[in-house]
């Protein structure tokens, strides 16, 4: 359970940096310290059990389906890393209380390096690849708000962006890498992908999976030729630069090598990889860093370097070589950060970071020179500290190993020149500085900070000299441990010394450190020469790369998504034309057996009309109203189809939504132009006739070879089989739709109900703006008849509504049995509705209107849906239905259903959405068509009116 | 001799055809008509999924032994409401569209300005 808390702590914090934001900056700073100060207390508590070689775990179950699991894990690497990150973490805290100006958001810095803490914490301790994943982006994604932390300046935005696109691009190829590599190993949790080296390794995915993995590894290690955003990513605050880009974040790559090393490590592949990765890095960044001018683009392309050197020691293979790299990865973090710690100090003494205006620093500022010195030196390589017993066994390691197949000197010399490059610009840093001719530009002389500022680094300093002098006692168990759990057998000897004889390696690093002062000494002459190379600028190459990304990204959109509807379509048409010809030339087309049935003269007369009725409605488009005629003649064989293949309720169905389609599209007409000149000629007429031509065929061919095959065992024999004993109706449709299949009904009111509230959306505010202007000035453009509201018709309206809702009830009622039901119900309501606003008029209507259309939506979805549930307390599934029969005098027996009350609810539904769109529309064009001569009497002529004011009326001259 | 399976299949395929057809003009009012006889084509295909039949409705009585396949008939009645929903949508689209641009081109183009997708200009 620690385990958890060990890893929340973090994300806790930075939760709880919000609440003190108010506070002082000391209370914030022990709030950002409490997390480390507990996590390091507990790695304490458990360290010599790690160390004996256990791994405590602990494991639950998180997505079972995909193998996700919350599964974390302390082996003595993780251990190691974790304490870096920890350790670190908190000198980093220390010192960003003192270094941030008060300008700065201080708990917005500190909540983020919670977070980033967490994530990183994360990565050393998951026990699942997947789990490992999900930190892995949290690390790039905090890493991208941390660089970017001063988002005023547009470097910091640059560099924010520049390191996410890299390393989350690396984050991607990275899933593609553990996902396979779970799929290999058969499961994703590390212990078992650890155990399977061997399986791994003969599997055919192996390079994939490889490649992919070593891609998220350099991009996060900032490995050649992904060096380029690290440098960049020092737009960041100096302690961000100190915390991520040296100690922790990018050590993530190298971390991660180490941790699969027993799963990926040792083959030929991997030996050519990641070996030769990390010397071409090494020796490129080491270059790069002696010709740099700013401290931190020195000490960033220096990171660069070790992390090179890192990877090619892993790259090795070998178990020796991977505790030499664990050994450095200490070193490196302790003289790295203090060296980012102490470049920070002398930027906010002097207020610049270019080495050429700096030096002599020595006697002013003697705390900070000595730490800086020291730290050089460890990085330099030179005894007695830290850095100079890793490098010496870094250098016997290189000495033993075979490079390429060859035991040649190749790989020994280029590392001695990646080690002289190391030597000149340590010594570059700490002579640029401290030593050498002091500028008389400062305004006012710089000092030593105050406590706060070196005795971070001081710490650190102080660590890497220990390490010096007493390596076996501090480090060997750490040492050891972490190796043994890298590698997952026994560490080698470990036997790290000043002094170990005059060996080659010696040898060595004494040329090297002979030829990294000559680098110095002529320093000037190397810099011209470098200068004069005109070597490709990544950061130029990456954004030319980005830019060009985007424009053939713009471009392929412009081509398809112009903004032209038609030629949208045109290529939707056409795409779905080909994905059908494709799967068409798989199985050639051919008509199936089943027996057909004769089409007797009727339907031939029927289909004719269609046919005729399809083309007139493309021939007559510039005539709209005739088009309407045209595509109801349409609807209306539709309907008789229906009705002669025994399909009775969907006939009703199509027959009343005919109705109200067409009084729909004659409302919108009213207010659309009737008879507009046609747009496109005769080419792209033609065209689009292809493609309409092709894609009928195709969808006719289609349709024909299913009818004339027989259908394959549907699962409506359960249907039929339950409708009257299940169900209780025996309309197999109706009770498809209330009850086997009512959830979907209950999906599709719910999308008819939502399209109709659009529709309301879309037309109330039609009378502001643009819109409102357009409609004021609207002029009916057609004849009109001198009677608005016939009194006839209006009569027989009126006379009607009881009778269709007579009707309207009945095929509800049936609707369980027989063809019916709540849906054409519905319909027919409407139907009655609509004639009185036909007849009577919008206003007299609207006032005799009891329920509000809204209101009947949410009502019948309500019901639809509390039916529904209702079945859950009975322990049926949702929306099972329940029937019963009784019997009454007079009526004699009869049947209840709750899904009587479903179909109420669909009616319910049916009824509001049909009108309140009707209603809305027609709303609109009376709107329009307001003008003061016409009043809204419900009838031209009134009885009634003509009754009560017989005096007025004959006023009338 | 025609058969049933034939008209029908034919229907689906001049319905598709046209609906295409108007779909691809440039001004709404046809756009919506289009949209509207693709979906009769749609209806009819999902209905004729559950092949022909005569005299067979899905009515369940006892003594009887053929129904026609209820299931894609269900499938149709909801569709073919749902139908009445898109087109009304759409139109009111068309409306609101034409009322804030004072044009009915698809793309609210105004139609002196022509764009370049619409040769033949009249």
């Amino acid at each position: 359970m620690y385990l958890v808390w060990l890893t929340l702590l973090p994300f806790i914090g930075a939760m709880l940096m919000p609440l003190v934001r108010a506070q002082g900056r000391s209370l914030q700073t022990l709030v950002a310290a409490g997390p480390a100060v507990i996590g390091l207390v507990m790695l304490g508590t458990i360290a010599p059990k790690v160390m004996a070689g256990e791994v405590p775990a602990l494991r639950a179950a998180w997505v079972p389906a995909l193998g996700l699991d919350v599964s974390l894990r302390v082996d003595a690497l993780g251990w190691l890393f974790a304490a870096l990150i920890l350790g670190i973490g908190l000198l980093i805290i220390a010192y960003t209380r003192f270094y941030l100006s008060p300008k700065d958001d201080f708990a917005r810095f500190l909540a983020l390096l919670l977070l980033f803490q967490g994530a990183m914490l994360g990565i050393a301790l998951s026990g699942n690849v997947l789990l490992l994943l999900i930190f892995w982006e949290l690390t790039s994604l905090s890493s991208f708000l941390l660089i970017g932390f001063k988002n005023d300046k547009a470097e910091g935005r640059q560099g924010a962006r520049m390191a996410l696109a890299v390393t989350g691009g690396g984050g991607l190829a990275l899933i593609g890498g553990l996902v396979l590599l779970g799929q290999i190993a058969g499961s994703y949790e590390l212990a078992d992908i650890l155990a399977r080296g061997a399986m791994i390794q003969a599997s055919p995915l192996y390079p994939a999976a490889l490649v992919l993995i070593l891609l998220g590894c350099f991009t996060k290690s900032a490995q050649f030729p992904f060096h380029f955003w690290l440098p960049h990513a020092m737009a960041a605050p100096t302690p961000v630069s100190a915390y991520l880009h040296s100690a922790t974040m990018v050590k993530a790559g190298v971390f991660l090598l180490a941790r699969l090393w027993p799963a990926l490590a040792g083959s030929e592949l991997w030996f050519a990889l990641v070996a030769t990765t990390g010397l071409v890095t090494m020796v490129v960044a080491a270059a790069i860093a002696l010709h740099r001018h700013d401290l931190k683009a020195i000490l960033a392309y220096s990171t660069v370097s070790h992390l090179g050197l890192l990877t090619m020691l892993l790259g090795f293979g070998t178990p020796a070589a991977a505790q030499v790299a664990i050994f450095h990865l200490i070193n490196h973090a302790l003289f790295k950060a203090a060296l980012f710690m102490n470049a920070g100090i002398v930027d906010h003494e002097t207020g610049t970071r270019d080495i050429r205006l700096l030096g002599g620093l020595a006697g002013l500022m003697p705390i900070t020179a000595t730490l800086g010195t020291v730290a050089a030196a460890s990085m330099a390589g030179l005894p007695p500290f830290g850095g100079f017993l890793s490098k010496e066994l870094m250098l016997e390691e290189v000495w033993h190993t075979p490079f390429l197949g060859a035991q040649g000197l190749l790989l020994p010399a280029a590392v001695v020149i990646g080690a002289s490059l190391s030597v000149a610009y340590s010594l570059r840093y700490l002579y640029g500085l401290y030593f050498g001719t002091r500028p008389d530009s400062f305004s006012q002389a710089p000092h030593d900070p105050g406590i706060g500022l070196w005795l971070p680094p001081a710490l650190l300093v102080a660590g890497t000299v220990l390490v010096g002098l007493f390596p076996q006692t501090l480090t060997k168990g750490l040492v050891s441990a972490a190796a043994a759990a890298t590698t997952g057998g026994t560490a080698p000897l470990f036997k790290p010394m000043l002094w170990h004889g005059l060996t080659p390696a010696l040898a060595m690093s004494v040329i090297a450190v002979a030829f990294g002062t000559m680098a110095l000494w002529q320093h000037r002459p190397l810099q011209k020469l470098w200068d004069s190379l005109a070597l490709p600028d990544a950061k130029m190459l990456f954004e030319r790369g980005l830019a060009g990304t985007i424009a053939i990204a713009r471009a392929l959109t412009d081509a398809v998504h112009n903004g032209a509807l038609q030629r949208q379509l045109a290529l939707l048409f056409a795409a779905a034309i080909a994905l059908g010809a494709w799967g068409m030339a798989a199985v050639p087309f051919a008509a199936g057996t089943r027996p057909t049935l004769p089409a007797p003269p009727l339907a031939i007369i029927a289909w004719l009309m269609l046919l005729a009725g399809v083309i007139a409605v493309c021939m007559v488009q510039a005539q709209r109203f005739l088009s309407l005629i045209y595509i109801s003649i349409i609807g209306v064989v539709v309907s008789l189809a229906f009705v002669y293949l025994s399909a009775p309720d969907l006939a009703l169905t199509q027959i009343s939504v005919e109705v109200v389609t067409v009084l729909l599209l004659l409302l919108a007409l009213n207010l659309l132009p009737k008879q507009p000149p046609a747009l496109s000629g005769t080419g792209r007429r033609l065209r689009d006739a292809a493609i309409g031509v092709v894609g009928g065929g195709a969808i006719g061919f289609a349709a024909y070879a299913v009818m004339t095959r027989a259908p394959l065992d549907p699962i409506s024999a359960y249907h039929l089989a339950n409708s009257k004993s299940g169900g209780g109706g025996t309309n197999v449709v109706n009770v498809t739709l209330v009850d086997f299949r009512a959830f979907d009904t209950f999906g599709e009111i719910i999308v008819l109900g939502i399209a109709a509230l659009a529709i309301f959306a879309l037309l109330q505010p039609a009378s502001r703006g643009p819109s409102g202007q357009r409609l004021r000035a609207w002029l009916p453009d057609m004849p009109r008849s001198p009677e608005y509201h016939p009194m006839m018709f209006a009569v027989a309206a009126r006379l009607l509504l009881p009778l269709a809702s007579m009707i309207g009830i009945y095929i509800f009622l049936r609707g369980h049995n027989l063809p019916g039901g709540g849906f054409i119900a519905g319909l027919v309501f409407s139907i009655a509705m609509l004639m009185q606003y036909m007849a009577s008029g919008y206003e007299w209507s609207t006032q005799r209107r009891r329920i509000d259309e809204h209101l009947m939506i949410g009502l019948g979805v309500l019901i639809a849906a509390v039916t529904g549930l209702g079945s859950l307390p009975f322990g049926a599934p949702l929306f099972t239905s329940w029937f019963d029969y009784f019997t009454l005098p007079l009526v004699g027996e009869f049947e209840l259903t709750s899904a009587m009350a479903f179909d109420i609810g669909v009616a319910l539904t049916v009824v509001g959405a049909v009108m309140l769109a009707l209603k809305e529309l027609s709303h609109v064009a009376q709107r329009a068509e307001k003008d003061e001569a016409h009043d809204d009497a419900p009838m031209d002529i009134d009885p009634a009116k003509l009754r009560a004011a017989p005096a007025a009326a004959e006023d009338v001259p | 001799m025609i058969s049933m399976e034939f008209l029908i299949a034919s229907a689906i395929g001049v319905l598709t055809a046209g609906g295409i057809y108007l779909a691809l003009r440039a001004r709404t009012f046809p756009v919506v008509l289009g949209l509207a006889m693709l979906s009769y084509a749609i209806n009819l295909f999902l209905f004729a999924i559950g092949r022909l039949a005569v005299g067979q409705p899905p009515i369940y009585a006892k003594g009887l032994t053929d129904y026609t396949d209820p299931l894609p008939q269900a499938l149709v009645l909801t569709a073919i409401v749902i139908s009445f929903g898109m087109t009304a949508l759409i139109v009111v689209l068309a409306l609101r569209t034409f009322l804030e641009t004072g044009t009915d081109q698809v793309d609210g183009k105004p139609d002196e300005s022509p764009a370049e997708d619409q040769e033949g200009q009249p």
